[in-house]
């Protein structure tokens, strides 16, 4: 194993300091405090700054902790958790839209299933919890891409499933940029052929999203004749997405 | 028409809830809000039924408001609550005399052994269903008439009143006093048969009949609220598990459903007679709507499944909250050979063994945190495994599948575990609140919200199902392993333990 990088561990030394005062920091005084060139201290402070883990006072210059950090230890919520909370919310989904309702998350750029309610008609189905779906063919993955800090991978290869599956990286930038202003996404057989989903964004308490909600079915039943999904479905999945969301403490939109 | 949704509420052992259903038994709104669990000395466990009261006023108010609806858009509401937890308070001042003692406390252990001592562990099964344990309503009113001063002269004057959280709740919201049979069937005092208290249980268990409620069916308008809920009609009542009975739509002898929350209940609709175990388990009133006949079911009480994993979360910190439990036991292949027995309140069906305690068993220094939750929810599996073999011997006839409800059914692991040591497909109804559903069920037929129980059938809809996937050899390996460790937790009582 080969051993520690040392300019990570220098910027670890900065982040404890600046978490560790109530106030902001020079250049100076962090490196006097690290015994480290002021040249030094700075370069790091450049990159930590370009992700977001610092940022700089405008009028004084002085640097504290950034916004991204406090992002990423707080912002996974627990997949059991996620169903757990979710559980009668999807139950009412399905019992109204009369389809299967799936919640996911991402997972290394694929769409994990946490959760999955049958299709109310008492006929046999299998409990799909646990599969991995296509993001960029599934209205839970564009939900969840839309919504995605990092958003759509850039340079993946696009599969396509079925004529209709939209793999050019151009239009579905531009799909996702729909999907997030309108807070809900769409796929007509995208994925397989006669078959329509359905999505809208579950939000905890500081806007972020922590996971998609939405019904697939056949083309029949989840569009009208236009091949644009029926407004009351589409009504019925923003209504649970939201009733999740207000749940998990998101303020009501 | 204005009367357009139901509401349930569901004064549970962690929790109140308000669920407001729509006619397709669709969840419109809920609200909830946990009170405190008070554990005065080891094996006691209160509630304060001031508290819990007004927690259902705010639930059932925050379910409202969540929806923009009033009092006037509910055509009634329903009761379930906890069962056996008992409360007497003053009828003048409306103050309880005690906190309320909960099912689960065992601080009348010595007093159920005296009277066990005195004609055997089975001595009032034939009329009340029951074997004497600490578990039941009749020996919490003896302890609360023998250690509060002055509460039995009150008591014998009609003066102090006794209830289940469901009289409590009524009373308060209607001046009623009033319960209904199932949780009547809860005490031990009341005869299974007649549906009324039996003077020989009540001379046994020395508690006046001044103090009880009147016995009536389980869905019928038993009053109407006054205070904010003025003109609303309340309209049933039943015990959790009874209700669960109800709303998993289990109206034909043969059908039953487990319901996994802070203790699990497996029940089995036995039709109008009552049917006695010969295999540890129970025999109760399932419900009774109106003046039709009553149904009878038989019970498998476990006492601690979710609560365990409550345990692993407020009193280990192992876990921040109930769900993560599967993400820790997910780190892991399997259970590493450690057993976890939670016999913390003694053993409920089928051992009945109130000197029981919990045991971990096959501890090495192999075993994680991970192996932990997953013995902690493998428990909860062979739990239930045993009393399924109990009901499948009493009956003669073999579960062909297992219909579960609550809030572990969201949990997958365990709802998979739970299919491989049955053996049998587990099955999760579109509405994991059947509590609340039934007794929104049952409120809605004693109004004519819903025509009958086959409106309500036409409800019930599959949303889960897990099937079997492990070989014989390793199930039949675990519970022999499982069965060493429950003999490890009994006799672990002394005579002179507090
Ligand atoms: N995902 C989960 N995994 C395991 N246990 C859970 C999970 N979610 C909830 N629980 C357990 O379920 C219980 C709550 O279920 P609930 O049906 O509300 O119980 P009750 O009606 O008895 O209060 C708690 O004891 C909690 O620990
Ligand atoms: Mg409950």
């Amino acid at each position: 194993m080969p051993g520690p990088i040392q300019s990570i561990e220098r910027a670890a030394a900065i982040l404890r300091l600046l978490a560790s005062g109530a106030r902001k920091m020079g250049v100076g005084e962090l490196a006097t405090a690290l015994g480290l060139p002021k040249g030094t201290v700075h370069g790091i402070l450049r990159t930590l700054q370009h992700v977001g883990f610092v940022e700089q006072s405008q009028d004084t210059g002085k640097y504290q902790l950034g916004a991204a950090l406090f992002h990423i230890g707080s912002s996974y919520l627990d997949a059991n958790e996620l169903r757990t909370r979710a559980l009668n919310w999807s139950d009412s989904l399905a019992a109204r839209s009369k389809e299967s309702v799936r919640i996911g998350t991402l997972h290394e750029g694929q769409v994990l299933v946490v959760h999955h309610v049958f299709r109310p008609d008492n006929s046999s189905q299998v409990l799909e919890v646990g599969a991995l779906l296509p993001a960029h063919a599934s209205a839970l993955g564009r939900v969840l891409l839309a919504n995605d800090p990092l958003g759509q991978p850039a340079g993946a290869e696009l599969a396509g499933f079925t004529p209709y599956t939209c793999t050019d990286p151009d239009q579905l930038r531009q799909l996702l940029a729909e999907t997030k202003s309108r807070g809900w996404a769409a796929e007509v057989e995208e994925m397989v052929e006669g078959e329509v989903s359905v999505a809208a964004p579950i939000r905890d308490r500081r806007g972020v999203t922590v996971g998609a909600i939405g019904i697939s079915g056949p083309i029949e039943r989840l569009c009208d004749p236009d091949r644009a999904p029926r407004t009351e479905l589409v009504s019925y999945v923003r209504e649970a997405a939201r009733a999740i969301s207000r749940d998990l403490g998101a303020i009501p939109w | 028409m204005s009367h357009r949704y139901i509401a349930a509420i569901d004064q549970g052992t962690t929790s109140s809830r308000c669920i407001v259903f729509d006619s397709s038994g669709s969840i419109v709104s809920v609200a909830q809000k946990e009170h405190r669990q008070i554990f005065p000395r080891p094996g006691w466990v209160e509630h304060d039924a001031e508290e819990i009261w007004a927690n259902v006023l705010d639930v059932v108010h925050g379910a409202l408001q969540k929806m923009s609806i009033t009092v006037h858009d509910l055509a009634a509401v329903g009761i379930t609550n906890q069962r056996e937890t008992t409360v007497l308070w003053d009828a003048e001042t409306g103050r309880p005399v005690h906190n309320a003692i909960v099912w689960q406390d065992t601080r009348t252990d010595q007093l159920v052994r005296e009277l066990a001592a005195d004609g055997g562990q089975d001595r009032f099964r034939e009329k009340s269903g029951l074997p004497l344990a600490t578990y039941f309503s009749g020996p919490k009113i003896r302890w609360l008439l023998d250690n509060v001063p002055g509460v039995r002269e009150l008591a014998e004057a009609g003066k102090v009143l006794f209830g289940t959280m469901d009289t409590w709740l009524i009373w308060k919201l209607t001046g009623k006093h009033v319960t209904d049979v199932t949780n009547a069937s809860r005490t031990m005092l009341m005869n299974l048969r007649t549906l009324d208290w039996d003077d020989e249980l009540l001379a046994a268990m020395d508690v006046p009949r001044a103090m009880l409620p009147e016995i009536r069916s389980s869905a019928e308008v038993y009053g109407q609220a006054t205070g904010t809920l003025q003109g609303l009609p309340v309209a049933s009542a039943l015990g959790d598990q009874q209700a669960a009975l109800f709303g998993q739509t289990c109206y034909a002898p043969g059908e039953g459903k487990c319901t996994y929350g802070t203790g699990s209940f497996l029940l089995l609709n036995t039709g109008t007679e009552p049917v006695t175990s010969a295999n540890g388990l129970i025999t109760t009133v399932g419900y009774r709507i109106g003046d039709q006949p009553v149904t009878y079911a038989l019970e498998g009480a476990i006492a601690v499944t979710g609560s365990l994993v409550q345990w692993l979360r407020d009193n280990v910190g192992l876990i921040t909250s109930a769900p993560e439990i599967e993400t820790l036991a997910l780190t892991v292949e399997d259970n590493g050979g450690c057993y976890f027995v939670p016999a913390f309140a003694g053993l409920f069906a089928p051992h009945w063994r109130s000197d029981a305690r919990g045991v971990i068993a096959g501890l090495t220094g192999y075993i994680t945190k991970g192996h932990l939750a997953r013995a902690v929810l493998e428990a909860t599996a062979w739990q239930t495994r045993e009393v399924v073999d109990a009901m499948n011997a009493d009956s003669g006839v073999e579960l062909s599948t297992l219909k579960v409800d609550g809030g572990m059914t969201a949990n997958n692991m365990l709802m998979q575990f739970l299919s491989d040591v049955l053996d049998v497909p587990v099955v999760r109804p579109i509405i994991a609140e059947t509590t609340c559903l039934g007794a929104a069920y049952a409120a809605g037929l004693a109004v004519g919200f819903w025509p009958d129980v086959d409106a309500l059938r036409q409800n019930w809809h599959r949303a889960a199902e897990w099937l079997p996937a492990m070989d014989a050899k390793t199930r039949d390996r675990g519970y022999r392993k499982w069965r060493k460790a429950v003999q490890r937790t009994m006799d672990w009582i002394d005579e002179d333990d507090e």
